[in-house]
């Protein structure tokens, strides 16, 4: 069963919590991560997202699968969008079941950090100027630095 | 003379205006067409930065490439 996803269409509307239920399941950890207004103090207008889609999913439910090994989680449910996002409109939705939601807190924030270092997405800042531009993820930078040391 | 298909995404499909492209390449390994496109394209960015897909799966540098290989270099990620 596919546990990642990429999506062309808005995903607000899906329901994530269905995927993922079990009877088993106690907790669950929902992460929405939306279009904000502003990054590094330029105001944005819109996004764009793109996907190298066979490879993202690949390495979507490899992630998946090493939360599944690290985590004492039930079920995970990801989609990602990609194309022009407005303000305000989920980029990603990530949902975990778990047994108690420590371990889903935890699971979660480890497939959304995986996610925005490994899995081949971008995003494209539109401006309010009229300028875009690629975004760097910082997470990524860090472990470069890190790595140095 | 091998061919290669390529697909270009984020800052590469800026670079070389195009999406995918099927070029005929002398180059051996990923290492050796991604010069070839900087040259084709006229720019230059730190392949350091970069990481390499062949056929939809990370690969290395210096693997040997085959003729009608998907490669696909990956710019920086930032999904999320």
């Amino acid at each position: 069963m596919q546990n990642f996803h990429i999506s062309a269409q808005a995903i607000e509307d899906i329901d994530i919590v269905a995927k993922v239920a079990t009877p088993q399941s106690g907790g669950y950890v929902i992460f929405d991560g939306r279009v904000r207004d502003h990054n590094e103090n330029r105001d944005v207008t819109h996004l764009e997202y793109q996907a190298y889609e066979a490879l993202a999913v690949k390495e979507g439910e490899r992630i998946i699968k090493e939360a599944g090994e690290r985590y004492n989680i039930h079920k995970v449910f990801c989609i990602h969008r990609t194309g022009d996002l407005k303000i305000g409109e989920s980029a990603v939705r990530l949902i975990v079941s778990a047994k108690h939601r420590g371990t889903a807190f935890e699971a979660c924030e480890f497939i959304i950090d995986e996610l925005k270092t490994r899995v081949p997405i971008w995003k494209n800042e539109h401006y309010t100027d009229g300028s875009s531009g690629w975004v760097e993820c910082h997470e990524c930078s860090k472990h470069a630095h890190h790595e140095e040391h | 003379m091998n061919c290669y298909h390529l697909q270009y995404f984020s800052l590469l499909g800026d670079f070389t205006k195009k999406s995918s492209e099927a070029l005929n390449s002398e180059a051996q390994s990923p290492e050796e067409l991604y010069a070839e496109i900087e040259q084709i394209y006229s720019f230059s960015y730190d392949k350091d930065k970069f990481r390499v897909a062949i056929n939809d799966e990370f690969s290395d540098w210096n693997t040997a490439l085959n003729d009608g290989d998907r490669i696909v270099f990956i710019p920086p990620v930032a999904g999320g």
